[in-house]
């Protein structure tokens, strides 16, 4: 396997370019399945070498990638337990998505581009995990920040879509400034990027903590925009404007992951620098407060959903903070396929009412689309954490450790847990129960064709066995997920709490989501939506944020760029190039009369030229 | 005698040839005025040569002396044919380079 490991990443890139190249003269459904028989190969890939690795993975050098005096950066890539997990996840799950966009997008005009635009995805993300060092890692990383900006602005004639892709973007890039200073600091610190070299001499270089603390900060603000947490997380649910199935890989599975996976990475790095973690922490359990708060009044399913991802990564960040790497990949995992199978099933729901995304004009679907229903419903379950489900072991895990950090932590972590079950299944009935209450005529609706249910399914079994491999200690000896990666990060924080108490915790927050689906469903059962008011307006309204960046950063940085437009570039520099020209013409009116054609006036002026010479050459030369 | 009167004589000589060709009007009365320029810068190399007993600018003043000959036989044909043309001698007249 060692040497064909640059398949993996190869083969989604072959897709792209055949399907870019190629988008005007190719067949759609040739497109369809080169995009996804290059995806599937490299699940298969990924598959034998998960099963073929070794404790202390490998590293693959493809080539030397940049080399200046002491600097060599080789283009390698990394094969280890963490590595070969995220591979699994993006390949698998991207499979799936790529059969069910087959269905989704069948009547769209690019399906073409759009295969081109998922398979260069799929190549940065698995450039981003595979990468031997940080700018392997930062190469793939920008590619999927690119990758998001065309998927979300995909259908490029409405004007407010391209706005969602370049905000998208942007955000991306300040985050991007932070990740690029941390590993500038990395390399003059420690002298190289590599991973294996960097990590085994980390701890003993006696670098000082207050730098530690600066590299792990800014790469922080780098997986801040990348994985949209507080406060560069407002371009997701702007992102909803792309195709549903760009909505479930990239922002629910792979890309806003990519924050985890190098912080998990890192791993070294922040258990060197404390004050970092704590900030990780804190600033993963505001978003995950604030995001659920808003996900209670959205009305638009794709929104709900998009801020339970915000949410549910700032779950994720607050694992990481508390040092529970194990915790924090688990809920990547299990998330992944939730996430995906609820944006999968959301995507169901718009495609059979033609394009209604309000759910205030939805209602009593469960009888029209059964399979639809009941992996939406699995996958409710799951990300409100009832028990069995993989939410449930992930989730629990994360609130353990954050108990044994500080145990504010797993209160506020369960008050959110609390407004996930709330909002989700208010979602969730407010969809598939009650009455319809939409325009489309009833005998239309249908369930999906296969190519799209078949992901649903396989992602809803998922969603249910996928938390088996991280059962607490209470239930078995053997946390499977964190033996495997016992040799990359190290989980030392859930033995901590003692088992009772892990009863009574754990016995909380199951009782905490089973009374808010009962509240949820008290809520809806009226089936309709009442006028938000007040607090709930400011929830309807996203806290107002997005307006706040407007005025705060967004208005007076145009106001500064109108200004330098019209005053100085016009008025100024303008003024001075044509002033320029304006001189030359001047002038040379005034020297044409110089040449008056009489010869005598020559004679003249060749007489004060000398005479001015021989001045100049004798008197006032020699004076200096 | 003193250098000195040679070289004002030369210097006046000079000014006197510098002023006519700029002033006078008639081509031909310009062209005495560079002879008499020319003549003046003579004057000085030959009252330059006694004084320092070199023989040097003695041969250049003939070096000068046959480039002015020369000089004033195509200046003065010149004239001729300008004169052909617009049977005038008047330099005023002369103004065609100013297109």
């Amino acid at each position: 396997m060692k040497d064909f490991i640059y398949l993996i990443p190869l083969l989604p890139l072959v897709g792209f370019l055949l399907n870019g190249f190629f988008w005007k003269s190719m067949p759609k459904k040739t497109a369809g399945w080169i995009g996804t028989l290059a995806i599937l190969t490299s699940f298969v890939l990924s598959v034998i070498n998960y099963v073929q690795i070794e404790p202390e993975g490998f590293t693959y050098t493809w080539f030397s990638f940049i080399t200046a005096g002491d600097l060599n950066i080789p283009f390698s890539f990394q094969i280890y337990e963490l590595s070969s997990l995220f591979l699994l996840i993006i390949t698998g799950i991207g499979t799936l998505i790529h059969i069910y966009s087959m269905g989704y997008m069948n009547d769209d005009k690019g399906y073409v581009k759009y295969f081109a635009y998922l398979s260069f995805f799929v190549f940065s993300m698995l450039l981003l995990v595979m990468g031997g060092n940080y700018a392997i890692m930062f190469i793939g990383w920008e590619g999927v920040g690119l990758a998001s900006y065309l998927l979300i602005g995909f259908w490029f004639k409405n004007k407010e879509f391209t706005n969602a892709g370049k905000k998208a973007f942007i955000m991306n890039r300040i985050g991007d400034l932070g990740f690029l200073v941390g590993m500038l600091l990395v390399l003059y610190h420690f002298g190289t990027i590599e991973y294996q070299e960097l990590f085994a001499i980390m701890p003993s270089q006696g670098v000082d903590t207050s730098i530690m603390n600066t590299i792990a900060i800014s790469f922080f603000i780098g997986a801040m925009g990348k994985s949209a947490q507080i406060p560069l997380y407002t371009w997701l649910p702007d992102a909803m404007a792309g195709p549903t199935p760009v909505s479930a890989l990239i922002h629910a599975a792979t890309m806003v992951t990519a924050g985890i996976y190098m912080i998990a990475r890192s791993n070294v790095l922040y258990n060197l620098a404390p004050y970092a973690q704590d900030m990780v922490a804190i600033v993963g359990l505001v978003t995950l407060l604030v995001a659920a708060s808003i996900a209670l009044k959205q009305n638009d399913i794709k929104k709900v959903l998009a801020y339970s991802t915000v949410s549910q990564l700032g779950y994720m960040f607050l694992a990481l903070g508390v040092g529970s790497y194990v915790g924090g990949v688990f809920h990547v995992m299990t998330h992944a396929f939730f996430k995906a199978l609820l944006f999968l099933g959301a995507g169901a729901v718009i495609h059979n009412l033609t394009g209604e995304q309000d759910i205030r004009k939805m209602g009593g679907l469960a009888k029209k689309m059964p399979i639809t229903h009941i992996t939406f419903l699995i996958g409710c379950l799951a990300i409100a954490g009832f028990p069995g489900l993989s939410g449930f072991f992930s989730k629990d895990e994360i609130l353990m450790s954050a108990y044994a950090k500080n145990p504010l932590y797993f209160y506020l972590g369960l008050a959110g847990a609390a407004m996930t079950a709330f909002y989700m299944f208010r979602l969730y009935f407010l969809v598939f129960t009650g009455t319809y209450r939409g325009a489309v005529q009833q005998d239309k609706i249908h369930e999906s064709p296969g190519t799209m249910t078949f992901p649903l399914i396989v992602l809803a079994i998922l969603s249910v066995v996928g938390g088996y491999v991280g059962l607490p200690h209470l239930f078995a000896e053997n946390h499977a997920l964190a033996n495997f990666l016992s040799p990359v990060v190290q989980n030392f924080q859930v033995e901590l709490v003692p088992a009772s108490t892990e009863w009574i915790l754990m016995g909380l927050s199951v009782a905490v989501v089973l009374v808010m689906i009962f509240v949820a469903r008290m809520k809806t059962k009226s089936g309709v939506v009442k006028e938000a008011k007040g607090i709930n307006k400011a929830l309807e309204n996203a806290w107002y944020v997005d307006d706040i960046y407007k005025g705060l950063i967004v208005s007076p940085l145009k106001e500064l760029s109108h200004f330098f437009n019209n005053v100085i570039e016009r008025g100024l520099i303008d003024g001075v190039v044509n002033g320029v020209g304006k001189i030359v013409y001047w002038s040379s009116t005034k020297f044409r009369l110089i040449q008056s054609g009489q010869v005598g006036l020559y004679f003249f002026i060749l007489v004060i030229g000398i005479f001015s010479l021989l001045l100049l050459g004798l008197w006032i030369i020699p004076t200096f | 005698m003193p250098i000195n009167y040679y070289i004002f004589l030369s210097l006046a000589l000079f000014a006197i040839g510098t002023i006519g060709v700029l002033t006078r009007r008639n081509a031909i009365i310009v062209f005495m005025s560079v002879e008499l320029m020319l003549n003046a810068v003579n004057l000085l190399m030959v009252a330059f040569s006694k004084f320092h007993g070199l023989a040097d600018a003695q041969i250049f003043v003939f070096f000068i002396m046959v480039v002015a000959a020369a000089e004033v036989a195509v200046g003065l044909s010149i004239i001729v044919m300008v004169y052909r043309k617009i049977h005038s001698v008047d330099i005023n007249l002369l103004n065609r380079l100013k297109h």
